[in-house]
Formats: C-alpha cells, structure tokens, sequence
C-alpha cells in the first residue's frame, strides 16, 4: 500500500496538486494497479533485451538547413499570458 | 435516397457520374446532425461554413470535367487530438479547451490534399485516456445502438458518428485499442495501422512507441483508401517508417483460398462473453467455409499484456504531458503568485481524474527506485510478447480473436473501478505493444449490441487484413445493419 507521503512525493515529481480526498483515492487505486503488476514477477526475463521501440530505427538525421517555422506571432498567439514578444509567466525567483 | 447513409466509394461514383454534387453530400450529413446529434453527442466542433466551402470548390472541379480523387467532395470527421490548422483542437480537455493549431497534422494535411470535406471534431476520452469516452470532459458520446451504453473509446466519437450516419467515415486514434474497441462497440469498420505506416505528426501524444492513427469506415472497401490515402513516410515524424505504399484496393478479391488463419487459444479464456464467443466461432466457421485454414495456435505471455501496457502507455503519457506548463498554450491558473504553484494548480484543475491518475503511475514507474522493478520490467515483457507474434506469423498469414470481451457496456458500470476499465482493452493492446496492424469488423449481435472480430496481421501486413475482411463482408450482411435512431 502506498503511504500518503509517496502519493504527495509522486504528485510534487509530476507537479499535480492533490486534495486529501484525490491523495486517498489514488493511495488505494494505485496500490491495486502495483499490485496487478506483480504478475510480471513471474517470469523471468534476465536476459531478456528491452523493447522500446518496435521499428529498427536508429539516429533519423535530417540536414541541418533552415525551413519553415513559426513566425513570433504565431507561436504566441494561444499563450495564456504575454508581453511583447515573450510568454509572461509568475515570479520565478 | 439518404446520401449521408452511403459510403465513400458509392458517393465517389455518384460524384464522378455528376449524379450529385459534393454541397447535397455536406448537407445530408449536417440535416443528420441536427437530427440526432442531441442523442449522440459524438462531436465536439462542427465546421459548416468551411465544409460547405470547400464542398462547393470540389464541385467547381467537377463542373469543369476534372477528374476528382477517391475521397474528394467526402465529408470527413476527424478525432479531436489531431492539430487542425484554425480550428480547435481541445482532446476533450479543459487543458486544451480554448487550443487553436497553428498547423495541420500530416494526416489532416493529407486528406485535404486529397479535397477531403472536414465536417468537425470528434469528441473523446480525455487525451485518449479511456475505454469509454466517458472521460472526456465536455460530455459524454451515446452508443448509437442504445443510448444507455458507451460508444467505447477512446475514439467514441469518431466511432458513433459513423455508425449514426453523422459523417462517411473518420479518422481516430489507437494507443491500446481506443480505434477497435469503439468499432467493435458500434458495428463499423476499424483499422489500426502497423506502427510507423502513418505519421504522428501532429496527433498530440499520449504514448509515443504505442499510438498510431487510424480510420473508421462504413465498409472494407472504405477503410483501405482512407488508408491508400493517409499512409506513407513523413519526414516530420522521425518514428514513420520507409516503405512502399500499394494499391490496397487490390487485396479485395474475395477470395481467402488457402489463407492459413491462426486461432490464439488464449484470446477464448474466461470471462469472454458467451454470445461474443459463440460469434467468433461462426466467424471461423464462415472463413473454413471460404476455403481458408483455420488452425488454433498460442501467443502464451498474452495475460501479461495488460500489465505491460498499464506501465509503458502511463511511463511515456507522465513524460508527454509534461508540456502543458500554463506557459505556451491552453489553461492556466491565474491565481498563483510563483511558477511551481501555477504549474501544479494548472495541471491540477485542466487535467481529469483518469489523466491524473495515468500521470501518477507514469511518474511512479519512472521515478528514482523502481525504474528497473516496473518500467524496464515492462519493456522486457514487451519483446516477449512481440516475439510470441513472430513465431505465430511464422506459421499464419492472419491471426483472429473477438476484439473486446463483451458488447457495449452501460454508463456508470466501469468508471470508478479503473482495473474493470482497463480490462475492456485486453484484447487489443498487445497488437500496440507489438507494432502489428489490427483491423475489426462487424461479426454479428448480441442483444442488438454489435459485436467486432478482430484480424491482427504481420507488420505491413494491412493488405493481407483487408483480403480477408472483404472475403467475410461479401458473405455476410453485418456491417449492413445501421442503427434506429
């Protein structure tokens, strides 16, 4: 069972801010989802190489050479927050 | 004659015969829009004003004698976690609710090369986290068969308006069976493509190694030129895969003579509904019947699928949706005064209860100390269980299997026990961890809910899906059935 300070732990890693009701909820759902995974435990997979990835692709280069892109107006045009030609955010430090 | 009911290839030879015209093609699908888009709620943007548009501008064509394309003058809806330039694009989620593309995805750009007639966007589980559609956060889809059940999902949406007549086909996505789950549920025809056979680009991720675009069509013919057309390498997505694109109409020959079809016992255990069952058994009979070789065969790490998936799609989606910052684009709290609580609060109120829980797992498996017990783990499982594939094909052309276990099911029946949610998507989501294509059709009905069987191919292999689905839909009359709405 996942104690109330791995869930707070978890949920600061993945920047989510939980009510105590949610940090309940997700304790016991997903100390049932780990437990369910335990299942894997029973093969042995020691030498077993990991899959990623199912394509026999490797380092897709492409020439290093201007294209189109968005122009500044564009790309500030769904920003919640701007100011000139920047995304307007809180106080950082 | 109700022209929104037809498929694209009947529309398609109408058109070209200049016995209708694209505009009373659009029309047809929006009067069935307003007529019974209160009961279906399948989509979450319309775009009349630029359909009737571009429909006009593909009769303007016609009008001049040009030759027009398989899908030109079509209307088309497409699943709302593909970019579409100046049209919304919320994946059904207040984090997204007020998103408006600067871009096309490929896919998009595609069928508009091909003259497609975009009618709107398809509602869905939010971010494609769902087997439902019950997640999305605006409202939820109706299953056109009985408005007291799912579409399914991911992509119910995408899948209920086909089977409504909203639309002539669709395009969804499929991360774990979010296209073939909702086919099955409502009686069309879905395909999910090998991964890497169509672009990315553009389809705002959930699992990366897992998601692959898709269609939804009336009937088989339909579904291999939506795949003609959206398939192919994209420079744009280092992930797409080089190969040749053919004639997929080609494989529609009817004929399955010989075709060694693989039957995975493991696919037919307990708690498969016994209806769903006793169909699967006469879609095999119906294939020996048509010649092919119907042998029972083994994937044996199948029940580690699921665990498999339950690890990877949440490792990769925490990584994935550590975009939405408040920053760039979509909601942001405005009450913060530093960044770190703005992005928690952000995260907090645009994200649903499912996302939210996929990201705690996702982080978890992922975090310092349990990386090597659950996600490496998973990744190791995960070549066993294409392996298992591998050898299958060795010996079988097309492998078959119901594609859920049960029907649609009833609002309310799986939403708060996420374990009996996720275990509506147990027969699909080792055809992702695999890469293979997987394609459903209608194989008949239980209780007047339709019921999908699902063909699982080699990688590339989708021509040999096709031949065997078209041999089985010209002796059958399933995917005739429409829904009384």
């Amino acid at each position: 069972m996942l104690t109330k300070e791995q869930v707070e732990h978890v949920a600061l890693l993945g920047r989510l801010e939980l009510s105590d009701a949610e940090k309940e909820t997700y304790a016991t759902q997903l100390s049932d989802i780990l437990e369910y995974f335990e299942a894997l435990n029973k093969i042995d997979t020691e030498n077993i190489p990991p899959t990623a990835h199912v394509l026999p692709i490797k380092n897709v280069f492409r020439e290093d050479k201007v294209s189109e892109h968005l122009d500044n107006e564009m790309a500030l045009a769904n920003a919640p927050a701007k100011e000139g030609n920047s995304f307007k955010v809180p106080r950082i430090i | 004659m109700q022209f929104n009911a037809l498929t694209a290839h009947e529309l398609h030879d109408r058109l070209a015969k200049k016995e209708i015209s694209s505009v009373e093609i659009t029309e047809a699908v929006f009067k069935r829009i307003d007529e019974v888009e209160e009961k279906v709620r399948s989509l979450v943007t319309q775009t009349r004003d630029k359909a009737l548009q571009k429909a006009a501008e593909v009769d303007m064509k016609i009008a001049r004698g040009e030759k027009i394309g398989p899908l030109e003058g079509i209307p088309v809806l497409i699943k709302d976690n593909m970019c579409t330039e100046g049209i919304l694009t919320t994946c059904s989620s207040k984090m997204l609710h007020n998103f408006v593309p600067p871009y096309n995805a490929t896919v998009v750009e595609k069928l508009k090369q091909a003259g497609a007639v975009i009618i709107g966007k398809a509602n869905m589980d939010e971010f494609a986290m769902g087997s439902s559609t019950e997640n999305s956060r605006f409202f939820a889809t109706r299953n056109p068969w009985d408005k007291e059940r799912v579409p399914g999902g991911s992509s119910g949406g995408s899948a209920a308006a086909v089977a409504a007549d909203e639309t002539i086909y669709s395009l969804g996505s499929d991360t774990g069976g979010s296209i073939r789950q909702p086919a099955s549920f409502c009686g069309v025809v879905g395909l999910k493509p090998t991964y890497g056979a169509v672009s990315r680009y553009g389809l705002i991720a959930y699992a990366s190694s897992l998601d692959q675009i898709g269609p939804f069509a009336k009937d088989v013919r339909d579904c291999t030129r939506v795949f003609g057309t959206i398939a192919g390498h994209d420079p744009k997505d280092s992930t797409s895969a080089e190969f040749a694109v053919p004639d997929y109409t080609s494989f529609l020959t009817g004929d399955v003579k010989g075709l060694r079809v693989g039957i995975p016992r493991e696919y037919f255990v307990e708690g498969t509904d016994s209806g769903v069952k006793e169909l699967i058994n006469n879609a095999i009979k119906k294939f020996e019947e048509l010649g092919a070789i119907c042998e029972e065969t083994s994937l044996p790490h199948t029940e580690y699928a699921l665990p498999v998936y339950y690890i990877i799609a949440p490792a990769e989606a925490s990584s994935n949706l550590a975009r939405y910052d408040g920053v760039k684009y979509g909601y942001r709290d405005e009450s913060a005064e530093d960044m770190v609580t703005m992005y928690m609060r952000t995260r907090s109120e645009g994200f649903g209860t499912e996302v939210k829980r996929r990201i705690m797992l996702g982080t978890y498996a992922l975090s310092s100390g349990y990386y090597d017990a659950y996600y490496l783990k998973a990744l190791k499982v995960r070549t066993l269980i294409k392996q298992d594939f591998d050898r299958a094909f060795e010996n079988f052309d097309i492998l078959i299997s119901p594609t859920a276990p049960t029907p649609a099911f009833k609002f309310g029946e799986k939403s708060d026990d996420p374990m009996q949610m996720y275990l509506s998507d147990v027969f699909t989501i080792s055809v992702n961890l695999a890469g293979i294509p997987g394609l459903t059709i209608p194989c008949g009905f239980v209780d007047g809910l339709p019921v999908g069987l699902q063909l699982m191919g080699r990688p590339f292999g989708e021509g040999t899906l096709f031949r065997a689905a078209y041999a089985f839909e010209q002796n059958t009359e399933f995917h005739l059935s429409r829904p009384k709405l």
